[in-house]
């Protein structure tokens, strides 16, 4: 059942590294949307487009037609970032004056900076630049909640739920736990959840 | 129960490739085959995991040709099936393909092509619809995700009607995009396999099934494509959206549907551009075209790499100009859109209001110069091996043993993770100079070890994964021993066709539907061709090393050796490390040492980092995957493994 309608698509872009997790948050998000009642496109790469490189998963949510699965340049609503460099990366292609923006505080080096060929920016320059440009921003440190429950890939499901608080996606804990029940083991299901409740407490 | 088994009229979220996976179901398919190569594993994968509860039988094959071997074979039993493949796989079973196409089908049967333009997880951007025309077989293109569900479901039937095989291609923003698709009945009824052969040449149901006699047949094929022509006129997957009289019509399929949807929007142009999205695009349908070709006199046609669609729409549109008047066209050939890459909305929307004089509102310019000040100080991200990979450690034992060998070797490298070793110099250590098809590392290397009788005297090697050696490398093998080309030729055997998602290969005890098989064997395949053959763990350089460096030396033969770990996302070893991987901070001594960096600088790995405050090393905990090998390369020990105990 639809809950909530938006007039306008919104456009949604997760990005990361490969191997955080990418491809999981945006399905779990979707499908809980699509649950809700709203027609949702993904467009995503993966196979070898993921090995130690950007990675990124556009979202359509529009309360009636399929979309295309590249969001144009400038079109963002929302943007999270598992990975801080990333997310200001999609910013720069996708942002615009509106968008808001979460995002996960954890560096991952690229091979460039790890050589010392390139250097990356500081916490300080990046939290600038989210500030200048974007309407709203947020910056969790969820690696860290993720190693503290055991696995810091489990950062992905403390983004969703930070994401669930801020408002911007029409989702909470009721329709996530939905999801997983039908997706994860009773183990998992536990972490993860506790990873959810995690991500929405940092979110003030 | 499996999402591709939702029930009947459901709203579910699919992937492009699940769509065609339930559309195949919807059709009662029997048999699916496929070889993996993205973006289209997950046609073959998503249908192995309900084959048991469907009753289906799905193999992954060794090789395209083979994979379309068996689907024609069920084909000729009067069973439903479809074979699976990415665009380069056509190239690959188009000896059989043509020879299919002119002996006919019976049992419905498709060729499911997953094309990659923009080469986004390829090495090349190759086409397949030129097969289409070529071969003379109906080519179908869904343009979103309900249309590649019910246009496959639809091109089994369509397969039937003609007594022959028909062809659906996708592309990776259909493959791997998702979107909401609502389910139709999964049929009940099972067909049986019987294959009759006894009657007359020319009959397609009972006679053999074979391409002679040519002409005869030939024709008949092309009686039943004006059949498929009026059958594509009449299609509801075609359809026109857009005014009555609009001043640009735009042509176009695939995703490039929803890039041109979203570019019309985007300009606001609803009331002056028609859209013509065509599902069936090869042969056009002539009817339907001539209808909206009259509709204006300007042209749009919107597709992906090659002009394939624009080639064709042109052919029609002047054959029947007396009737629908001289168009001007925008399309490839005058440079509205490139022959080159994926297109998106933007690219669309350019070429779009470039023709129609019509600007897009644009992002204000204070914003625009904050954003662009800001993407200058982003370093890029080069892909590379991951924590872990055994890659790595191969090409640093590769590097090592042709830099000690002194005489310039070289590695002809071949399609796999370890194709990154030609891509950047991030990873592959300089070693990989050539890059071409599955198999050709082999090939070529056969052919340089030809040359030192004409001054080329060094020594050559050559790569390839465990699946990519029964996919096409045992030819070029053979042909290496038979001719007794001077090669070194090293398998690295990561247990699994690691790239696409670990689906098994012959060497693997399993099958696609996790049936314990007997595994072949590469050393005993290689012993038997008579090659020299050694086997070890690329983790243990030392060992590594000097089998390499042996073999460098032994001139004249062919020798192997095999490179067996597994891969580190590998279900049995991802998120398990063997090693707690540490850097002893009192044994570093950073730029110090003389080593000039050798862990970070040279050996990049993602989880060996540098600290630029202490000016050492540091592994990151999160990402490293505790393989253990930074600590064999340390000049001073200063990286330090423990073995981790087995979980408890």
């Amino acid at each position: 059942m639809k809950e909530k309608t938006f007039i306008k698509t919104r456009n949604v872009i997760l990005t990361g590294v490969g191997g955080q997790g990418n491809v999981m948050a945006s399905r779990t998000l979707a499908h809980m949307l699509v649950d809700a009642g709203y027609v949702v496109t993904i467009g995503e790469t993966f196979g070898m487009s993921q090995r130690g490189g950007s990675v990124m998963s556009h979202l359509r949510i529009s309360h009636d037609s399929v979309k295309s699965p590249q969001i144009p340049r400038g079109g963002a609503d929302v943007i999270v970032g598992l990975e801080p460099l990333e997310a200001l990366r999609v910013l720069t292609v996708y942002g615009n004056p509106q968008v808001c923006v979460l995002y996960n505080s954890r560096p991952v080096y690229p091979i460039g900076v790890i050589t010392g060929e390139l250097s990356y920016p500081s916490g300080e320059t990046i939290r600038d630049a989210f500030e200048r440009l974007s309407a709203a921003c947020w910056e969790i440190d969820a690696t860290s909640v993720g190693l503290r429950l055991g696995n810091p890939v489990l950062s992905n499901i403390v983004m969703i739920g930070a994401l669930s608080k801020t408002g911007l996606l029409p989702f909470d804990r009721r329709r996530f736990e939905k999801e997983i029940k039908k997706t994860l083991s009773a183990g998992k299901y536990k972490v993860n959840l506790k990873a959810f409740d995690a991500g929405a407490d940092m979110i003030k | 129960m499996s999402k591709l088994l939702s029930p009947d009229r459901s709203t579910v979220l699919f992937l492009g490739n699940e769509a065609i996976a339930r559309g195949a179901l919807e059709a009662g398919i029997e048999v699916a085959t496929g070889y993996p190569g993205t973006p289209s594993s997950e046609v073959i994968e998503s249908l192995a995991g309900v084959a048991r509860e469907r009753n289906l039988y799905v193999e992954w094959s060794v090789i395209e040709k083979v994979a379309l071997e068996v689907a024609a074979a069920a084909s000729f039993a009067g069973l439903r099936s479809m074979a699976v493949m990415k665009q380069n796989g056509v190239n690959v079973a188009s000896d059989f393909l043509l020879h299919l196409t002119a002996s006919g089908t019976r049992g419905g049967v498709v060729l499911v092509s997953c094309e990659d333009p923009g080469a986004l997880s390829s090495v090349n951007e190759g086409e397949s619809r030129y097969f289409a025309s070529m071969m003379e077989m109906p080519l179908l293109e869904p343009t979103d995700f309900q249309d590649a569900k019910d246009i496959t479901k639809w091109a089994f039937e369509l397969s039937e009607a003609i007594g022959n095989v028909v062809m659906l291609r996708s592309v990776t923003r259909m493959s791997h995009a998702s979107g909401n698709v609502t389910c139709g009945k999964l049929p009940t009824k099972r067909r049986n396999a019987a294959f009759e052969y006894d009657g007359p040449v020319m009959d397609s149901q009972t006679g053999p099934m074979i391409s002679t006699p040519v002409m005869a047949k030939h024709l008949l094929r092309q009686q039943k494509l004006k059949d498929v022509q009026r059958m594509f006129d009449n299609s509801p997957f075609n359809r026109y959206t857009g005014p009555a009289k609009p001043d640009l019509l735009i042509i176009t399929s695939s995703a490039c549907f929803l890039y041109s949807c979203e570019a019309v929007e985007m300009l606001g142009l609803q009331k002056r551009v028609g859209i013509l999205k065509l599902a069936t695009t090869w042969p056009l349908p002539p009817n339907l075209l001539e209808k909206y070709l009259r509709k204006a006199k300007t042209i749009l046609i919107v597709e992906e790499v090659m002009a394939f669609l624009e080639e064709n729409v042109k052919v029609l549109a002047s054959g029947i100009a007396g009737r629908v008047g001289v168009k001007t066209f925008f399309g490839k050939y005058n440079g509205a859109l490139p022959f080159a890459g994926e297109l998106n909305p933007d690219i669309v929307a350019d070429a779009l209001g470039k023709i129609l004089k019509v600007k897009r509102k644009s992002l204000p310019a204070d914003y625009q110069t904050d954003v662009q000040k800001t993407a200058a100080l982003i370093p890029v991200r080069e892909q590379t091996f991951c924590a872990g990979c055994p890659h790595r450690a191969s090409f640093w034992n590769i590097h090592n043993a042709i830099a000690l060998d002194g005489r310039k070797g070289f590695v002809c490298g071949d399609i796999g993770c370890y194709s990154m070793a030609a891509l950047s110099p991030a990873t592959g250590y300089h070693t990989m100079p050539t890059l071409h098809s599955m198999g050709s590392g082999t090939g070529l290397a056969s052919g340089f070890a030809q040359l030192s009788r004409f001054g080329l005297d060094k020594p050559i090697l050559a790569v390839c994964g465990d699946s990519t050696f029964y996919h096409a490398v045992i030819p070029a093998l053979i042909n290496a021993q038979h001719n007794r080309a001077d090669i070194t030729f090293i398998v690295l055997d990561n247990a699994g066709t690691a790239m696409t998602g670990f689906q098994p290969h012959p060497g693997l005890a399993v099958s696609a539907l996790k049936d314990v098989v007997p595994a072949v064997d590469i050393a005993a395949i290689c012993k038997a061709i008579g090659a020299k053959v050694a086997v070890s763990d690329p983790f243990d350089l030392a060992s590594t090393s000097r089998i390499l460096t042996s073999f460098l030396a032994d001139k004249g033969s062919l020798k192997v050796l095999i490179l067996r770990q597994a891969c580190a996302l590998s279900p049995e070893k991802k998120g398990k490390k063997a090693f707690d991987v540490k850097v002893d901070e009192s044994l570093c001594i950073g730029e110090a040492c003389g080593c000039n960096r050798l862990c970070t600088r040279i050996f990049r790995c993602p989880a060996l980092t540098w600290d630029r405050d202490t000016k050492k090393a540091v592994v990151d905990e999160v990402i490293c995957a505790g393989c253990g090998v930074c600590a064999s390369i340390c000049p001073q020990q200063a990286i330090v493994k423990t073995e981790v105990s087995a979980p408890g």
